[in-house]
């Protein structure tokens, strides 16, 4: 995915949340996006994702460029996945239901196609014995895998993850981060927003760091952790990096 | 809620019977103390005249249940419609759902079936008396239901909407598929509670003559002059509808206390 970001404006009420941001990468299958808290990677990844409108500016991933109008917006998220911190499962269905509410109801298949699809995935995931389980009854981590899951169910072309782990105590982070990184080697592309910096060094291609409303700097993994001519992200590294 | 939750099954149990036990008790006292009053008063009991009139008590009783049902069902579709229109985002919508909702909360019931029946329902020709009084009762308990199912649709998360929109549902399979099916669980309750409401409201229904439970025992009364023997029928009777439809409302609360995930 070729992401091309130009002048990206968002405000809440009167404050400036993104300030004509610009983000250009390269044709790359993970991206990574750190920086400060309350820097505004989550408007960013939401603006993405396909769920806020910007007030300016425009988004294009490998050349197609993201609608501005609704309809065109709705019709755009059903070809990505969206993963939230809080996971966001729907409390009222299981497990399993929460995976073949999209197939059914929005990419037409028929139930039991819905159920073939999830079996090999959950499988796979060593889910299958807590696909009936209401989410209430799931630990953290399964939680937040079911979640990924759900947005993988419908073949997206790239996943946005916001924080995934960072409701999680180490254990089950480690059970969710092995679970993204295994999904990088099968090939899925996904933009991600996380804490943990040695994940984000091990998987991420490109590496965007966010901070006031703009994009710092950005660029290869290696050369963003190692040696970024920005002093404000050599700064970030060492104090949050051991 | 967090009581039967803690303790073990047994101990849930015990709690059930002491609590049991206690109704009954103070259902005991309040019988005594009624009993005493009445003696007191030295009121001579006559039941033989409105024993006669049995039939009217059991008839005006069933057209109570009968016109609570049927105004309940609409007014959940009345409600419903209007706590979507006070979510709305258009200001004229809202502005509508808004006036609807103070306009009847704001007057009183009685006002609202004589205007209902003998302005409105005259004007367009609407002559069912039952018709005009279970529209009338349905757009009465319809704003109080606004306000229920507007706690219950605010009561759900927004997380639950974004991740609604970012799998793709419309707005109408959003609010199908994943708000209700959550607000309703949420509602049930105080829903049942509005039951019991509407059915005490419904003996209003007597000033436009519509034949339910409280003019019948109004028409007995007169016939009768026994004024206990008709009265205290008509209270027992409420009270057959209305307190297992509270134990239902408790019921539900804690059946569907459900966390969150
Ligand atoms: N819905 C909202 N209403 C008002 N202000 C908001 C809203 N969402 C975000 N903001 C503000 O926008 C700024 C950027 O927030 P954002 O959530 O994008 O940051 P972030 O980089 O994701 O931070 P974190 O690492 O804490 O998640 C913050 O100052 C925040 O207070
Ligand atoms: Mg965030």
């Amino acid at each position: 995915m070729e992401l091309v970001v130009k002048g990206l404006t968002q405000a809440y009420g009167k404050t400036t949340v993104l300030d004509r941001l610009d983000l250009v990468t390269g044709d790359i299958r993970a991206l990574v996006l750190v920086g400060p808290s309350g820097g505004g990677k989550t408007t960013l990844l939401r603006i993405l994702a396909g769920l806020d409108l910007p007030i300016e500016g425009s988004v294009s991933f490998a050349g197609k460029t993201l609608p501005r109008d609704e309809p065109g917006l709705l019709a755009y998220r059903r070809h990505v996945g969206t993963v939230f911190q809080a996971y966001n499962l729907f409390p009222h269905l299981s497990a399993l239901d929460n995976l073949t509410l999209p197939l059914v109801h929005v990419h037409g298949l028929s139930p039991a196609a819905a159920l073939e699809r999830v079996a090999e995935p959950l499988e796979r995931f060593k889910l299958a014995e807590h696909a009936h389980k209401r989410p209430s009854q799931l630990s953290g981590g399964q939680k937040q895998r079911i979640a990924i899951l759900r947005a993988l169910a419908t073949k997206p072309e790239r996943l946005f993850l916001d924080e995934p782990t960072s409701a999680l105590d180490p254990e089950m982070t480690a059970e969710v981060l092995e679970m993204i990184g295994e999904l990088k080697d099968l090939g899925t592309r996904f933009v991600l927003v996380t804490h943990e910096m040695g994940f984000a060094r091990r998987v991420a291609d490109e590496v965007a760091f966010v901070g006031g409303g703009k994009v710092v700097a950005s660029g290869p993994a290696s050369t963003m952790f190692e040696k970024c001519p920005e002093p404000r992200v050599r700064e970030f590294f060492a104090r949050i990096l051991p | 809620m967090a009581r039967s939750q803690s303790g073990s099954p047994a101990h849930g149990n015990l709690d059930r019977m002491s609590r049991a036990l206690a109704h009954t008790l103070v259902v005991a006292i309040l019988a005594a103390l009624l009993a005493v009053a009445f003696w007191r008063s030295g009121y001579e009991f006559q039941w033989e005249g409105v024993w006669a009139y049995r039939q009217k008590f059991v008839t005006g009783w069933l057209t109570t249940v009968a016109m609570s049902l049927a105004s309940l069902v609409l007014s959940a579709l009345v409600g419903l419609v209007t706590a979507v229109g006070l979510r709305s985002r258009w200001t004229l919508v809202e502005a509508a759902a808004r006036v609807y909702v103070e306009l009847i909360r704001g007057t009183p019931l009685l006002v609202q079936l004589l205007i209902g029946f003998y302005v409105v329902a005259n004007a367009v020709g609407l002559e069912n008396r039952y018709v005009v009084g279970a529209l009338v009762l349905a757009l009465f308990s319809g704003a109080y239901m606004a306000e229920i199912f507007r706690g219950g649709l605010a009561a759900i998360p927004a997380g639950q909407r974004d991740a609604a929109r970012a799998i793709g549902l419309t707005p109408w399979q959003s609010l199908r598929l994943v708000i209700l099916p959550q607000a309703i669980r949420l509602v049930l309750p105080a829903v049942a509670g509005q039951l019991v409401s509407l059915i005490k409201d419904s003996s209003l229904l007597s000033v436009i003559a519509v034949s339910e439970f409280t003019l019948a025992a109004q028409e007995v009364n007169s016939f009768t002059y026994s004024t206990l023997e008709s009265y205290l029928p008509l209270a027992a009777g409420y009270l057959l509808l209305t307190l297992p439809l509270s134990a239902l409302s408790r019921w539900l609360e804690r059946s569907f206390a459900y966390e969150a995930g």
